[in-house]
């Protein structure tokens, strides 16, 4: 699988999009902490958090015995340039000229 | 203790010594980080800034570490928005890892302080300093200008 099927397939399931809401809403967190906001066992988190993780859609950091869970919206991003910006701008321009058209005729 | 912090990661199909190079030099800074220019002898205990495009300053600090081409530790303030200068300074480290055919770059960046309007600022930042940085040294081009 390459960097964008395994981005797609982690944000295919809903369990893994809540963990990414939990962790936009608070960062940092330690498994047992996101383990509390979701009616799963601790296992289930951690296989979810795997994925997440090889997506590279969740960082983690040691912090002594601790292990921290960041969100990365760095792929998002990635997402939103390839996926979202490219369809956007045309409908954009579209919009541009014809205010500049609009514009123009009011003045003319 | 109360503190805020990201951590921010991006996969780069580069060099450690190329990613170095782009996060180190203006040449390189001015492409993918929206036209700012960083001032700083890049040695340790000098200090460090960057300006807008519009000559504003928008960050000082200070260098704390250095090490080529593993890590660099930067200690940062905002100076153009009074309610995030008001926060003092973060810490903001970058770190290489060369793994196979890439470069892991983790960008963490903290302060000592909770729910850090600082940190909500920066981390809206920084997702898309990496993206164009990923695809200037990937592809030549950047995304965003």
């Amino acid at each position: 699988m390459n960097d964008a099927d395994l981005l797609f397939k982690a944000l295919a399931d809903p369990s893994r999009r809540k963990l990414l809401d939990l962790l936009y809403a608070e960062d940092a967190r330690t498994l047992g902490a996101l383990c509390d906001h979701l009616d799963m066992t601790r296992q289930a988190v951690t296989q979810h958090l795997a994925v997440l993780e090889a997506a590279n859609l969740v960082a983690t950091r040691r912090r002594g015995r601790e292990k921290l869970h960041f969100l990365n919206p760095v792929p998002l991003q990635e997402i939103y340039e390839r996926w979202i910006a490219k369809f956007e701008k045309p409908r954009l321009q579209a919009l541009h000229d014809l205010r500049k058209r609009l514009e123009g005729k009011r003045h003319g | 203790m109360a503190r805020s912090s990201f951590a921010y990661v991006t996969y780069i199909r580069t060099t450690a010594a190329q990613l170095w190079e782009a996060l180190t030099t203006q040449e390189f800074i001015g492409k993918y980080w929206f036209g700012v220019t960083c001032e700083t002898d890049w040695t340790v205990g000098s200090s460090w800034r960057l300006k807008l495009s519009d000559g504003r300053i928008a960050d000082t600090g200070e260098v704390l570490e250095f090490e080529p081409p593993r890590r660099i530790v930067i200690k940062w303030q905002n100076e153009f928005r009074p309610e995030l200068k008001a926060e003092g300074y973060a810490l903001c480290t970058m770190e290489l890892e060369p793994l196979e055919d890439a470069v892991k770059l983790t960008i963490t960046h903290t302060i000592e302080r909770a729910d850090s309007k600082f940190i909500e600022a920066v981390s809206g930042g920084w997702p898309r300093i990496l993206s164009n940085l990923k695809s200037l040294l990937e592809t030549g081009r950047i995304a965003l200008s």
